[in-house]
């Protein structure tokens, strides 16, 4: 398949970039990015390892400065306003989100001060919580004592708690098995439903199949960008896992 | 173990690490030459059993032998002809990569050259980088350094804990066409994964899930463990479709399934005929349904519900 499959316009953008790049020295990581993530949509942001999706989450999360190009995160500027991006973001990723070493009850005390929420909402928040996620029984136990399932679905909802409008994922599903898997993906599926913005990464192909929308890069620049059901039409490929490598393996960057 | 053709043998091997009960009676035997890979998530028990296999770690209980040898009491034996490559980065990287591959050469008593026509294949890809520190390369190439470094002095069997964990797509099959290179060549590969879809590579897979063998057999065979009728049905609202189809009175398990949802009837005879119905009868009469073979990642999460249903008096929530 030749070049790209171009995105649509999106009315009602909670992201937006336009020919968006970023250069480190000679090497453009990000080279001209433009997409619209919808309001409430579930975005899948695919691409192979070293392809440019982690730089360019650090634009979109307002952790690194662009190059050249624009975009605006929940309405507001990455060059100017990236602090207000921060507030009104939440993002979890596999490497960091909690504390090893505090309860569940302790980690959710610990995020929820550091967005500010107040005492009474934050005593109220964590027992609803607790009680929904169903780790009443664990909330006083360490962390690391929990299975990786529990401490996914855990920090997922840690990111949401000051109601962000966007929530970013970075593979939040490696490692665990299937059906846990499924379950995390539900409350992807209820928190869009409430309105809110989800923009995953996954090396998991078929979990690309439950987005609304997927981009898949390729050497810093976006390669395909669609519906799941668009982009298997448009190439002619019965998977998104066939797309994947069908783009990914034309892509001259080893990492 | 006294069958010479019986390269890992394990019967009935436990293991607990303070309260947690890693492996709670593991059994299961790998034939000289076969490609045989261990499915299961993060904190299946892979790992446990994999160092016990390697003479790493203690059974509580039971018996591991390799090569015909008993893994407690032959360990070194064992050691010197194996080639064990762990989860986690295990080279050295303040070396360079040949440096890395001549260290491991060297403490196996043989040399790169000595067996270089095993590894040219993999160690191709490495050679422009050959005097690069380890510590720098890309996680692809660290993966097939440390494969080149675990097999540089020949092993009669290779045993892989994860080593597509955290890997791209297009990085995952290219690495199982060597494995599957390497199988040609008679060695015997054991391989862990949490990717259901690397399962089919394999001349044979066990499931395992909490410390437990959920069952064991060729990627064809096990689906054979999947016993009430299965269909795909499709509708553009995925989240809906689960959601409503959970309501219909006959349903076992409704999971997401890449482009369908995977819809799993508890009567023996049921064909289907009255979903279409029903599923009018939410607003979604577009759906379409057909009846479907049960593939290996719908097995796992069969066997995994029904051991859950089992226990489920005795535990909040069966899997993490």
């Amino acid at each position: 398949m030749n070049g790209t499959i171009p995105g649509k316009a999106v009315a009602d953008a909670a992201i937006r970039t336009e020919q968006l790049s970023r250069k480190f020295g000679d090497f453009k990581a990000v080279d001209a990015l433009t997409l619209q993530v919808a309001k409430g949509e579930i975005f899948g942001f695919l691409g192979a390892n070293g392809a440019g999706k982690t730089t360019a989450m650090k634009m979109l999360t307002g952790l690194l400065r662009p190059t050249s190009g624009s975009a605006s995160v929940a309405g507001f500027d990455v060059y100017r306003e990236p602090e207000k991006i921060k507030r009104h973001i939440g993002y979890m990723s596999q490497r960091f989100s909690l504390y090893e070493d505090l309860s569940p009850r302790e980690n959710i005390r610990f995020w929820g001060g550091i967005y500010g929420l107040s005492k009474d909402l934050l005593r109220e928040k964590s027992a609803h919580l607790l009680e929904t996620l169903g780790l009443e029984s664990v909330a006083d136990s360490r962390l690391s004592t929990l299975p990786l399932g529990w401490k996914q679905k855990l920090s997922f909802s840690v990111a949401l708690l000051h109601e962000p409008e966007i929530v970013f994922l970075d593979e939040p599903t490696g490692g665990v098995d299937p059906l846990t898997r499924r379950r995390f993906w539900e409350m992807i599926y209820a928190t869009a439903d409430h309105g809110v913005t989800v923009f995953v990464t996954t090396h998991y192909m078929d979990e690309a199949e439950y987005c609304d929308r997927v981009s898949i890069m390729v050497d810093g620049r976006v390669a395909a960008i669609g519906s799941p059901e668009e982009l298997k039409s448009c190439s002619g490929s019965a998977s998104i896992d066939d797309l994947f490598v069908l783009l990914a393996r034309a892509g001259t960057r080893t990492e | 173990m006294r069958n010479g053709e019986t390269v890992v043998s394990a019967a009935g091997i436990a293991r607990r690490f303070g309260d947690v009960s890693a492996l709670q009676g593991i059994s299961l035997e790998i034939a000289k030459g076969e490609l045989f890979g261990c499915i299961g998530a993060d904190g299946a028990g892979k790992t446990t059993l994999f160092r016990i296999l390697c003479t790493l770690l203690l059974p509580d209980e039971g018996r591991a032998g390799v090569l015909g040898l008993d893994c407690v009491r032959d360990y070194r034996e064992i050691r010197r002809r194996i080639g064990y490559m762990p989860g986690r980065f295990s080279l050295y990287h303040d070396l360079s990569v040949e440096e890395n591959l001549r260290f491991f050469a060297t403490v196996f008593g043989t040399t790169v050259e000595e067996n270089y026509e095993l590894i040219r294949d993999i160690f191709v890809s490495l050679e422009p980088f050959r005097n690069r520190r380890a510590g720098q390369l890309s996680g692809g190439m660290k993966q097939k350094l440390a494969l080149s470094c675990a097999l540089v002095h020949r092993p009669e069997l290779l045993v892989l804990d994860e080593p597509t964990t955290g890997v791209d797509a297009v990085s995952r099959r290219e690495f199982w066409e060597m494995l599957g290179r390497l199988r040609e060549q008679g060695i015997t590969i054991l391989v862990s994964t949490p990717y259901m879809d690397e399962a089919s590579r394999c001349d044979r897979i066990a499931f395992l899930q909490e410390g437990r063998v959920l069952g064991i057999d060729t990627p064809r065979g096990i689906t054979a463990l999947f016993t009430k009728p299965l269909f795909a049905v499709r509708a553009p609202e995925k989240h809906r479709l689960v959601t409503e189809l959970r309501r219909f009175p006959h349903a076992v398990s409704v999971h997401a399934f890449g482009g369908s949802v995977h819809y799993t009837d508890r009567r023996p005879e049921a064909d289907g005929s009255d979903i279409p119905p029903f599923l009018e009868g939410c607003g979604l009469g577009h759906a379409g349904i057909e009846r479907i073979s049960p593939g290996i990642e719908d097995t796992f999460m069969f066997l995994m519900e029904q051991r859950d249903g089992n226990e489920r008096n005795n535990s909040g929530e069966g899997c993490g």
